[in-house]
């Protein structure tokens, strides 16, 4: 457990030595959660009755989903282990006596986090000091809050372990990024990246709730903005739990099938 | 002319070596934008309407400026993977060559795996055309013309405005996304149910808006000003401040030695 930590670590420092991206990145989240919110606001101001949260509850949705975007984004995946994979480093990484997986996936959540880590303070701050309806607001209840931080916490896990399904896949396709686009756009809108999924048809919106997809960052945003009621909240939780276990049996199961036929490529 | 249908060959030739990867390339940027349609066509499943436009009218809005948006990333792709070129000194090599340097950025990268987002434009432009409610009239397809030429036009502006940042910073800027990727995610929805803020900005400092909203305003019957159907046309003065913007970098280029 100490030597997947200090991979963590040693990632997760690094990543924090790229401010100046970070402020560059803070300065277009927060101009696409504005535009975000100034859109839903044209679809409230022509129906109200049809909205179906409240509308401060939207645009804490949108902030938060910008302040964590980095945790949440698909496509920021770890380069170096596509590399590794594409050049044969892998076999380096092989003959340590480390699980693999281990590492790989503490690399990963590490590189997310501290990314995350950088951005969401200023995001958070700044949105929080907007005017009454387009700010970001505190959850509702204490109780919502701390079911917040249970459920987001799960959700890296989530999204962390369902990533490494996307490395894994690398050893069937050498090029990854064709498998990498399909995967991102589709996961990013079931998970609600696009649209929330209360905004969904109720029909395609109570599959998807079951689907790990909504595991990712649709269900801490709702507990935290109060459109999941305490009951929904921890039911939603039990679900998350499921799909981590789910996905790392998954992720382990199959990288140790394509550990058996691995050719390295060249030296 | 010539060499650059040499330069397409030789990229359409590498690109059809993994072909596998082609085409789900091809297929993920057509389900990527799909998406964005499809939350497009949920949100108007709840609301019918956004302000006065039904959905056939955004949609053709919506196709516009995804077709204009990957008819620039296709072609002028080398300007958008700039950064690249510059830090692992491949511009070094374009400058020694006597050719037009704006040529050889575009030429040395075509990207054909953005047909799947054309394909996607063109098929919500079948759906869209009939359904919009429009008399389509000879002056109104030529304004359709008119409109995805223009925002070609702004986009590739935006590309090397982009690319000339790089020869400053040879990391790309992430800000500049936003008018990139996320005049194509918000020109979804004709730009003036942003409010008026952002459509003045929109118009007078990134010309979206000149290729996007106004003369959809005639396609629709909504005016009858001409000056509105030819807006597209201001977009090519975009082309100058880019210009003048990728000469200043140019002469500030220093290179990364490696």
């Amino acid at each position: 457990m100490k030597k997947y930590f200090s991979f963590f670590r040693i990632r997760f420092i690094s990543g924090l030595s790229y401010r100046a991206a970070a402020w560059s990145g803070v300065v277009t989240q927060f101009f696409w959660g504005t535009m975000l919110i100034l859109s839903f606001q044209a679809f409230y101001r022509t129906d109200p009755a049809s909205f179906t949260m409240d509308f401060s509850a939207l645009c804490s949705y949108i902030w938060i989903q910008q302040a964590f975007l980095s945790l949440f984004t698909l496509w920021r995946l770890d380069n170096s282990i596509f590399t590794a994979i594409r050049n044969g480093d892998i076999a380096y990484e092989l003959a340590r006596p480390i699980g693999l997986y281990e590492t790989w996936l503490s690399k990963d959540i590490a590189s997310c986090t501290s990314s995350a880590f950088l951005r969401c303070i200023p995001v958070i701050i700044l949105s929080s000091l907007l005017p009454a309806p387009y700010g970001l607001k505190l959850p509702t209840t204490v109780l919502a809050g701390g079911l917040f931080l249970i459920s987001i916490s799960l959700s890296i896990l989530v999204v962390s372990s369902f990533r490494m399904l996307i490395y894994i896949s690398t050893f069937h396709t050498l090029n990854p990024s064709g498998i990498r686009v399909i995967a991102v756009s589709f996961c990013d809108f079931l998970s609600g990246q696009i649209i929330p999924l209360p905004f969904f048809p109720d029909q395609v919106r109570s599959i998807v709730e079951l689907t790990p997809f909504a595991a990712m960052q649709s269900s801490p945003f709702l507990i935290y903005n109060g459109t999941y009621t305490t009951e929904k909240a921890l039911l939603m939780i039990g679900l998350q739990i499921f799909w981590v276990f789910m996905l790392l049996f998954l992720g382990k199961l199959w990288l140790s099938r394509s550990l058996h036929k691995v050719i390295v490529q060249g030296g | 002319m010539k060499l650059y249908f040499k330069y397409f060959a030789m990229q359409l030739r590498c690109q059809m070596q993994y072909k596998t990867s082609f085409v789900l390339t091809v297929i993920g940027q057509f389900i990527s934008s799909f998406t964005a349609f499809l939350g497009v066509y949920f949100m108007f499943q709840k609301f019918y309407k956004v302000d006065d436009f039904t959905f056939p009218e955004v949609l053709l809005c919506f196709a516009v400026v995804l077709l204009s948006f990957s008819l620039a990333e296709c072609f002028i792709r080398g300007f958008d993977t700039f950064s690249a070129i510059i830090s692992n000194g491949e511009f070094d090599r374009i400058l020694l060559r006597p050719r037009g340097l704006i040529f050889q950025v575009i030429a040395s990268k075509i990207e054909l795996t953005r047909i799947g987002r054309m394909l996607q434009a063109v098929l919500i432009f079948c759906y869209a055309i009939p359904n919009s409610g429009v008399f389509w009239s000879f002056d109104k397809i030529i304004v359709v013309l008119l409109m995805i030429i223009g925002g070609f036009i702004t986009y590739t502006a935006l590309f090397m405005i982009y690319a000339s940042f790089c020869f400053f910073t040879t990391e790309g800027l992430e800000f500049m996304n936003v008018l990139t990727d996320g005049t194509r995610e918000f020109g979804r929805y004709p730009l003036s149910i942003y409010g008026d803020g952002i459509l003045r900005f929109f118009t007078y400092a990134v010309p979206i808006a000149l290729f996007q909203y106004y003369p959809l305003l005639y396609l629709l019957g909504r005016t009858n000003n001409l000056l509105y159907a030819y807006c597209p046309l201001f977009c090519f003065l975009f082309l100058i401040p880019s210009l003048i913007f990728w000469r200043i970098g140019l002469r500030h280029y220093k290179s990364t030695g490696s």
